[in-house]
């Protein structure tokens, strides 16, 4: 196989990608400090050659001081001759530091340098785990420790409420995104200082003022009242170690900050600088609905950067496949008996796919499998379906069979159907995938290595009498498992099922001998969802230890390993062009990774809840995205903007699929409900002109009413599935409830 | 209020109690109050931390209800090993109880005698899962099948028929699948004009499948066949698409009943009831709107003076009984303040009954009727009454021969008032029961009624002793989904593209296709009181609930402890 790569070289570029991802991250931290205090631009202090250099200093000078303190000369001594430090450099710093540790609210002076100081202190013990590659708790903590005056938060945080309800409208609704990500820091440092009832008190006082979508933070909040409790909490660690993301206009940010200097209001300050990153940008402030619909996620919005890198959505060139085409039209004529009208059709199909698409990436970018004869032969099938097809439309609505699993008792968790709708494969909570034939051709096995040896091979129906006509049957268990199964996904020849599972582990069964063939072990954890590549050989799987990995099937380690996410991965999923991968989570967002280098390329944020299901258009372009908020967000992944938004779920989305053209959108949910969406018109309405694209603001229309085509109820069935046959038939999965 | 659920929620920790109560359970004898302070707080969070873990696995499995599972796998995420041996499918069998001054929760464990396990037959194998399709759509438009749910939902119907002005939204004028509730303003705004054509459209033409489904239907119920009538009660009783037919068939009972009574053609009658009956078993059917027309219908079989061709002959004693109690049911069901179904009934059986030149028949008629409603009614309108009908009762059978007819009359009259009066009687009155003063109190009848009463309350004793403790049980209706193959099925089944496999051959059950048959576990008893937890939303019930579960049974020894607690809670109740 062309495709093979080899393993360990692969992870060890990805080893090496893995540190510059975080010092890219130290050096937007110092990009931070010095847009924050001498406000000037974060787009041009960030990328500053000087900074991660001074950034690296400043860590040293930091390193050395703890050094000294601690009596250990002789390291302090080599420490600095080997980093080619000037004893000058570190006392001038010195003084700095004594200056911040004393000083209390000077004013503006001491006040910027007491913040940089803190900074550097913060990221100094930051760059340290990272040799050990696990965050050690108690240095992420510490970062809480310094402390105010306990009674005196709330008049801290209600000074600040006070201030902000009282500026014009216009900065009100920017200024009030800090409420949230203050509210949380304060109450974390006061709980971590061990002062329970103002902790508490701080909580019940402030609580409700909070936006309705961070409840769920905020019951996990809620529960944590001790400093013991927030060692384990990976919620927490995480709203600790990365930094909350707000996007707020130079005006509102300079009337903030001319407050909180006017006020000597440190305590907020500090925060403000420690743990949240202020995204400025210049122009107008943003409105309410603006903001919230692109708030909700766990760690704020993306920064604008993260969205800057170029990605190439556009398909593949499709490889050349002489179509035999007399025998297309012999099946034609023979079918419908309407002659030669097909080829005219085909040759403008052909050449569609011939032409370069400028936004595709080059073929070779992920090496792919070579196409066998087999999947020469599918493609045929599905050109000659494709000619079939119904043109959708919401004139023209699809015909939905909805497909009911009766007597799943133990519990249908997942369900995935073949490209060419022939199979059906379930995934159920008592650890069992079972795989059905939806087409009267049963499901045979593959004889027994004996009787393969008395078979003919040279005979032209090898094929066929490899198989067990005894072991035909229209549905096949497979046991394998020692847990729920959350993620079943067909390859795209139909010889291979994957399936992951509670157990941590994913497998890889051939739907020839109906065994298991491999199983990937890799997470430790719960595996939510695995998905094959469109051209099959690789795979990616998400689950509860928070990062998706890429798999080929031919390696039992993962190649690219995609951390970032914050929460669970609950979904994956692959683009058209096996290029990308878009994974949605527990923290709200979704994110899209670039396979060659496991980037994280796009930041999707606007969910107020955990992504339960993703879809991508089939040209590439746009990406949906599902959540247990019962909303459809659609994505326009070129430009990394929300385009649209698609209310009307009353309950958890479990499955989206765009049709065939992707002219419609359906989506299936906990609600009982089949509901199809004008998915071209909510793309044509959106016009991302420059201004947009570059400063990330949108304006949705709320038009889901116009937008949703149809809604069909089912009994009391609840969607997993969804998926649209190649003529454009919508099929639907999904377990009676009887209850 | 949310902000009072969450503060709700934040001071939930577990009492110190439990803490000492499970210390005690693993041989830790005294435990000093801030231990057990510390400790309950600790625990509760614990529990908390495994609640949210375990409402992952609820999302992923793809359910609404957290199980005993999802607890088990959010500890084995925290390294813990989970509780074995306790797994539930259903509700979680705590029980709630207060008593002296505590409220407790606790998870009744009974004593199980193993012979009667042994003995007791096996159950039945669940069915094994199968697939099964239908068409959700054709070309953008549900199906009327038993398989989708009912084309227009019984709200609807009744929003349509109590609010006919209201009865137009902008959404459904364009497209009949499209009912989109809680449009907002804005979409009412911009579509004003469409909201100024007040009339509801309410087409009732009929396609021609349902045409043919309403010949079928009407032929069938009232034909020859008996098999095919049941057949077609049944499809009536449970169809969602009848809805369209609606007004038809209405008609068509009470056309029916207005001929058939004048030809007194008692078979036909019996029929159009049992159409009626059917009709209002009917779940997805909102019949108010057509009770002018079957409530006349319904009466005129109760109290027609003759209902047959050969009255000494024919029971139409028994017409009178069923269509009494289809009465008495739709009271109950549509009877409201502003339409006064009952006391509008009431008051015209009353009338008739107190009329003296009422004929038996009628007489019997209106005694069923009024029966039929309940103990009040019988209690207030009939018993005082027993001695004059007594009176009249006796005239008939100790006077001169009059008719034969009369004289059936009276004994199917007096039968009546005995079995119905009987019961009430033996609820009311004090004992002992003593002949002469049933005599003096009712008249003729005492002497009957009073032996009545006496077996009524022996077989009552008798049922006491039967039933034991007599708690407010609820047994749970499972609701299941029955389906029959109504003629309209097979009509859409004909548009199956070739690609997909026709729906109804994967079906591999053989009793009633489509019908998730389930293995029915005995009917659960609850003890239903109050719980101080009433205004919390149901998903904290229900991690409360779960994390009940936790604690309890890590620690199932002190369960013994409450046991006292239980039993005095049980006395109280009973």
């Amino acid at each position: 196989m062309a495709a093979v790569q080899d393993g360990p070289m692969e992870l060890d570029a990805e080893k090496e990608a893995k540190p510059e991802i975080l010092s890219d991250g130290t050096s937007n931290l110092s990009g931070n400090t010095a847009s924050g205090t001498l406000s000037s631009s974060p787009l041009t202090a960030a990328p500053a050659g000087g900074a991660p250099k001074m950034e690296d200093q400043q860590t040293l000078i930091a390193v050395l001081q703890f050094l000294k303190r601690n009596k250990l000369s002789e390291s302090v001594e080599i420490l600095r001759r080997e980093a080619g430090l000037g004893e000058h450099q570190e006392g001038s710093q010195a003084t700095d530091g004594s200056g911040g540790g004393k000083g209390d609210g000077d004013g503006g002076d001491a006040n910027s340098l007491l913040s940089r100081v803190s900074i550097t202190s913060a990221a100094a013990p930051q760059s340290m785990p990272v040799k050990k590659d696990q965050p050690d708790v108690s240095v992420v903590l510490s970062a809480y420790s310094q402390q105010g005056d306990p009674p005196l938060y709330q008049v801290y945080y209600s000074g600040l409420k006070n201030f902000i309800e009282s500026v014009l409208d216009c900065h009100r609704a920017e200024l009030s995104q800090l409420f949230y990500p203050l509210f949380v820091h304060m109450y974390l440092e006061l709980v971590y200082n061990n002062h329970e009832t103002e902790a508490k008190a701080f909580f019940d006082k402030f609580s409700g003022d909070q936006e309705c979508y961070y409840q769920d933070d905020l019951h996990i909040l809620c529960g944590l009242t001790k400093k013991e409790h927030l060692k384990g909490n990976e919620v927490l660690l995480d709203f600790r170690t990365s930094r909350f993301v707000l996007h707020i206009s130079r005006d509102s940010y300079q009337l903030l900050k001319r407050h909180l200097q006017e006020r000597h209001n440190n305590q907020i300050w500090n925060i403000i600088q420690e743990h949240l990153y202020i995204d400025i940008f210049d122009g107008m402030p943003r409105s309410k609905s603006q903001i919230d619909s692109m708030s909700g996620s766990l760690a704020g919005e993306a920064k604008r950067e993260v969205n800057k890198a170029k990605v190439f959505y556009g398909l593949l060139k499709e490889p050349e496949i002489e179509v035999p085409l007399d025998d297309e039209d012999d099946e034609a004529e023979n079918e419908e008996g309407k002659p030669k009208k097909k080829k005219t059709k085909k040759d403008s199909l052909g050449s569609k796919s011939k032409k370069q698409d400028p936004n595709a990436p080059q073929q070779n970018r992920i090496p792919l499998p070579e196409l066998k004869d087999s999947d020469k032969l599918d493609k045929i099938m599905y050109m000659k379906e494709s000619t079939k097809r119904i043109r959708l439309g919401p004139e023209n609505l699809p015909s939905i069979c909805f497909y009911t699993f009766l007597n799943a008792f133990q519990g249908l968790t997942a369900v995935d159907f073949t490209d060419d709708s022939s199979l059906l494969a379930g995934g159920f909570a008592d650890s069992t995938v079972r795989v059905w034939s939806v087409t009267p051709k049963k499901l045979r096995k593959v004889k027994s290595a004996g009787e393969l040896n008395v078979i003919e091979k040279e005979s032209d129906d090898v094929l066929e009498r490899i198989m067990d006509e005894k072991t035909a049957s229209e549905s096949k268990i497979l046991h394998g498992h020692s847990g729920p199964v959350y993620g079943v996904s067909f390859s795209p020849d139909r010889n291979y099922l994957l399936s992951s599972s509670e157990d941590g582990t994913v497998r890889l069964w051939s739907l020839q001998t109906f065994t298991c063939l491999v199983g990937y072990k890799g997470h430790n954890y719960p595996v939510w969802d695995t998905h094959f590549s469109p051209f099959g050989y690789y795979f990616v799987s998400g689950g509860h230890d928070r990062v998706a990995r890429l798999w080929a099937t031919d390696h039992y380690q993962p190649l690219r390993i995609f951390a970032g996410h914050l929460a669970d991965v609950t979904c994956t999923r692959f683009h058209p062009n096996s290029n990308y991968v878009a994974t949605g989570s527990t923290d709200r967002t979704v994110r899209l990774w670039d396979v060659l280098n496991a980037n994280c390329v796009r930041i999707l944020t606007g969910h107020k809840g955990p992504i339960h299901s993703l879809a991508f258009s089939p040209n590439g372009k746009f990406l949906a995205s599902g959540s247990t908020d019962g909303r459809v967000l659609l994505w326009d992944i070129g430009h990394g903007l929300m385009i649209g938004e698609l209310k009307g779920h009353t309950d958890t989305i479990y499955a989206l699929k765009f049709s065939r053209d992707g002219e419609i959108l359906a989506s299936g949910s906990m609600d009982n409900t089949v509901r199809l969406w004008d998915s071209m018109k909510a793309f044509d309405e959106v016009e991302t002109d420059d201004f947009t694209a570059t400063t990330g603001h949108i304006h949705l229309p709320d038009n889901s009413q116009e937008l949703l085509l149809g809604m069909y109820h089912s009994k009391s069935t609840p969607v997993t599935h969804l998926h649209f046959t190649r003529r454009n038939l919508l099929l639907a999965a999904g377990a009676y409830n009887s209850q | 209020m949310a902000e009072e659920r969450r503060q709700k929620l934040c001071s939930v920790i577990l009492p110190t109690e439990s803490m000492k109560a499970m210390a005690e359970s693993v041989g830790v004898g005294s435990l000093q109050e801030e231990s057990c302070l510390a400790l309950s707080e600790e625990v509760s969070y614990r529990i908390k931390e495994i609640a949210q873990d375990a409402l992952k696995f609820m999302h992923h499995g793809k359910r609404r209800k957290l199980t005993t599972g999802d607890i088990d796998h959010a500890l084995k995420l925290k390294n813990v090993e989970p509780l074995y041996g306790f797994q539930s499918q259903e509700f979680i069998p705590f029980r709630f109880a207060s008593g002296g001054g505590r409220e407790l929760h606790f998870y009744e464990e009974k004593e199980v005698d193993l012979s009667d396990i042994i003995n007791t037959p096996l159950p039945r194998v669940p069915l094994d899962v199968s697939l099964k399709a239908h068409w959700l759509s054709i070309d953008g438009v549900q199906p009327a099948i038993p398989e989708n749910p009912p084309p227009v939902p019984k709200e609807q119907q009744k929003t349509d028929s109590t609010e006919p002005l209201k009865a137009v939204k902008p959404g459904q004028e364009e497209e009949g699948s499209i009912q989109t509730k809680g449009q907002g303003a804005n979409s009412a705004e911009v579509k004003g004009k469409e909201k100024m054509r007040m009339k509801p459209r309410s087409t009732h033409e009929l396609s021609v499948e349902q045409q043919l489904y309403y010949k079928e239907i009407t032929e069938a119920c009232v034909g020859s066949c008996e098999a095919k009538r049941a057949e077609a009660l049944q499809s009536i009783a449970t169809d969602p698409g009848l809805y369209q037919m609606l007004p038809r068939f209405s008609t068509f009972i009470s056309e029916g009943v207005r001929v058939n009574v004048v030809q007194n053609n008692l078979a036909l009658l019996i029929y159009l009831m049992r159409m009626v009956k059917a009709l209002m078993d009917n779940p997805t059917l909102y019949l108010e709107k057509y009770l002018h027309e079957l409530i006349p219908a319904v009466v005129t079989c109760i109290v027609s003076k003759q209902l047959c061709l050969r009255p000494d002959v024919d029971n139409h004693w028994a017409l009178r009984d069923f269509a009494a109690r289809l009465m008495a049911q739709s009271c109950k069901t549509f009877s409201t303040t502003t339409n006064n179904i009952q006391s509008r009934i009431t008051k015209t059986f009353t009338k008739s009954l107190l009329d003296d030149k009422t004929q038996w028949t009628t007489r019997y008629g209106c005694i069923a009727g009024l029966a039929e409603l309940g103990h009040d009614v019988i209690k207030t309108l009939i018993i005082p009454r027993l001695s004059v009908e007594g009176a009249r009762i006796k005239a008939v059978m100790d006077g001169p021969v009059v008719s034969n007819i009369d004289k059936i009359g009276a004994d199917h009259v007096q039968s009546l008032l005995l079995k119905h009066c009987a019961c009430v009687v033996a609820k009311t009155r004090p004992l002992p029961d003593m002949v002469d003063q049933y005599k003096a109190d009712y008249g003729y009848l005492g002497t009957m009624l009073c032996s009545h009463v006496v077996k009524a309350r022996a077989q009552a004793a008798f049922q006491a002793q039967t039933v034991n403790r007599t708690t407010l049980t609820i047994t749970q209706p499972r609701p299941t989904l029955s389906m029959s193959q109504s003629g309209l099925s097979a009509s859409s089944g004909s548009r199956t593209p070739s690609i997909i496999k026709v729906p109804s051959s994967l079906t591999l059950m053989s009793t009633r296709p489509g019908t998730p048959t389930q293995p029915s576990p005995p009917a659960t008893k609850y003890i239903v009181m109050a719980t101080s937890a009433g205004a919390a939303s149901t998903q904290q019930v229900r991690v409360l609930n779960e994390f009940f579960t936790v604690v309890l049974l890590k620690l199932p020894r002190h369960l013994y402890h409450f046991r006292a607690c239980l039993t005095s809670a049980e006395a109280k109740l009973q």
